[in-house]
């Protein structure tokens, strides 16, 4: 198992509900696990807390069978690749020296970057499809191209788990497909993913596994097929909804307009 | 990237010259050599016993204001940052100040004063920056640094007002800045403050790219954010007070040379803080020969030529990065 969190718990500061309540999440090699919810549910959270960035309350986190509180944020690197719901560039970087800082991990203080380095950053480059941007600066990128750049940055990492929060959030038709085709085929490498996207389509299509979250806790936590369930659904996000399924078997959210009912 | 470093390396040697020939008495760059290497020469004494410590004195507080401007700018993210932005020429200022105002004259006083007065200022600011008791936040850092400066500048008011007027002129001109005070000795204890944290700050020059993403994906990529913030603070605190403790306020190298060399080379710190130290000290031993000859054989505060050269260029710099 490349991570194993139990009943991992979180309390911010002055509140007094747990923004995460006992959630338990696993991700085996090649698994693709999507967390889903409404906004608010937690989703972010779990990931803060499964990642060692935000501050739990209880629970345990297990990375490659090793608590994660024994390994070193550039040990944690060149396992765990992340790509952040938001970031701000303070100062613009050439889209190759971007995604080159995804190679910082495994590279000593004062060396510099060998042939093996380079030829991760040309390929990650060329999975998340922005070799064509190599010398663009980073604050010249259109939403999604800087989406993709962050992707390859991970995927430079040469990570074997990689976590990713929203990262079709900006994108087009296309490359949100490409993204998640992507995810699909890293995880056909050996590669597990943890996914928090609003998509519930595409995590239906593309997950393994799903969690759903809902007011911090974990609401089902299962295959498409079982978390997608139109009762639930219209609890947890407060909306009616009817559930189809697409000529591959996966079950398909259709958010229902009022008035409306399944049967049309 | 070659014309770069040879670019820097002509701008040292030329400044290195320039800073050696100018002055009350004007050098050839022939006699320059002369002086430096024939310890019989006429030129020999205002060569290596004036002028050379003077220079290199010059060129390793301009390199090292450059340096901390260029990594403080990483750490609060904030290409306005510059090495006075967190309280430390406050305090230097103070421990200077109370030193004239009471009139203690040994040479080691005022420099000793400017430095623990930037130390103290410096920890406090720490003090004051630390969220939930250990985590350093870069927000509540400009803050502390700005209530700590208010406080230090009110009182440093409160004592010029009540000090005389040569006692406040004193005070000016060292707040303005200057080589003048020069010599082996303060260039060695200088030397002795800035090997290491300069040594360190290079060394750790990459992990300065992932912390300028801020503190999130910096640990994400490797880094270690807390940690690093640590030691961009206590190092680049360490280099701003050695430095304004032995020549005063400097202005402006530790803010437009980092943004200088990002528009040319770019800001990854690797390249970044070895090309802002040589441009920052070229500049910085360029000023102060301009301020030792234009009105020879006055001298204008270094910290005024500084000013004057680089408001312009800034404001340059800053027409062409928002166009």
């Amino acid at each position: 198992m490349i991570l194993r969190a139990t009943n991992l718990s979180v309390c911010y500061p002055g509140s007094t509900t747990p923004a995460l309540d006992s959630v338990s999440v696993a991700v085996d090699a090649g698994e693709l696990v999507a967390i889903v919810g409404p906004n608010g549910g937690g989703k972010t959270t779990l990931l803060g807390a499964t990642l060692g960035t935000l501050a739990r309350s209880a629970g345990r986190v297990e990375i490659l069978d090793r608590a994660l509180d024994s390994w070193t944020p550039r040990d944690l690197a060149r396992v765990i690749g992340v790509v952040t719901q938001r970031e701000e560039m303070a100062f613009p970087l050439r889209v190759r020296e971007s995604v080159g800082l995804g190679r910082y991990a495994r590279l000593a203080a004062l060396a510099a970057p060998g042939a093996a380095d380079e030829a991760a950053v040309a390929d990650a480059m060329r999975r998340a499809n922005v070799a064509g941007l190599a010398m663009r600066r980073t604050d010249t990128l259109s939403g999604g191209e800087w989406q993709r750049v962050r992707v390859a940055r991970a995927l430079a990492q040469e990570p074997r788990l990689l976590v990713l929060d929203e990262p079709t959030a900006a994108l087009d038709v296309r490359h949100e497909m490409e993204v998640f085709e992507l995810i699909r085929r890293l995880c056909t490498e050996g590669i597990g993913t943890l996914l928090v996207t609003h998509h519930l389509n595409l995590a239906a299509r593309y997950a393994d596994r799903m969690l759903l979250l809902h007011q911090g806790r974990l609401v089902v936590d299962g295959r498409p097929a079982d978390v997608l369930r139109a009762g639930t659904l219209a609890e947890v996000f407060e909306w009616p909804v009817a559930i189809t399924s697409w000529c591959d078997g996966a079950p398909q959210v259709i958010p229902l307009k009022p008035g409306e009912s399944p049967a049309g | 990237m070659r014309r770069l470093w040879l670019g820097l390396g002509l701008l040292t040697v030329g400044a290195m010259i320039a800073g050696l020939g100018l002055g009350a008495v004007r050098l050839a760059p022939g006699a320059v050599v002369h002086g430096l290497f024939d310890t019989n020469a006429l030129e020999a004494t205002i060569i290596r016993d004036l002028r050379l410590p003077r220079v290199l004195q010059g060129f390793l507080v301009g390199g090292s204001l450059a340096v901390c401007g260029a990594v403080l700018q990483a750490l609060i993210r904030n290409p306005l940052a510059d090495p006075y932005l967190l309280g430390l020429s406050g305090g230097a200022a103070l421990g200077a100040v109370l030193v004239i105002a009471l009139g203690l004259t040994a040479p080691w006083a005022l420099p000793l004063a400017a430095f623990v007065g930037a130390g103290t200022a410096l920890l406090l600011v720490y003090r004051l920056s630390l969220v939930e008791g250990r985590r350093m936040d870069s927000h509540v850092l400009i803050l502390a640094g700005v209530v700590v400066s208010s406080f230090t500048g009110a009182l440093v008011g409160a004592i010029l007002s009540l000090a005389s007027a040569a006692q406040l002129r004193n005070a000016f001109l060292w707040m303005l800045g200057g080589l003048g005070g020069a010599s082996w000795p303060s260039l060695l204890i200088l030397a002795a403050y800035a090997v290491i944290p300069l040594g360190l700050l290079m060394w750790h020059a990459r992990d300065f790219d992932l912390l300028a993403l801020g503190d999130e994906t910096a640990r994400h990529l490797g880094a270690d954010p807390e940690r690093l913030k640590r030691l961009a603070y206590v190092t680049t605190g360490v280099l701003t007070a050695a430095a304004v403790a032995q020549c005063g306020m400097i202005g402006f190298v530790g803010l437009i040379i980092p943004h200088a060399i990002r528009r040319v080379a770019g800001p990854l710190h690797t390249i970044l803080l070895p090309a802002s130290f040589l441009l920052g000290g070229g500049f910085l031993v360029i000023a102060d020969a301009l301020a030792r000859s234009v009105a020879s054989p006055l001298e204008l505060p270094v910290g005024v030529v500084t000013a004057l050269v680089g408001v312009p260029l800034f404001a340059i710099l800053l027409r062409r990065t928002l166009r």
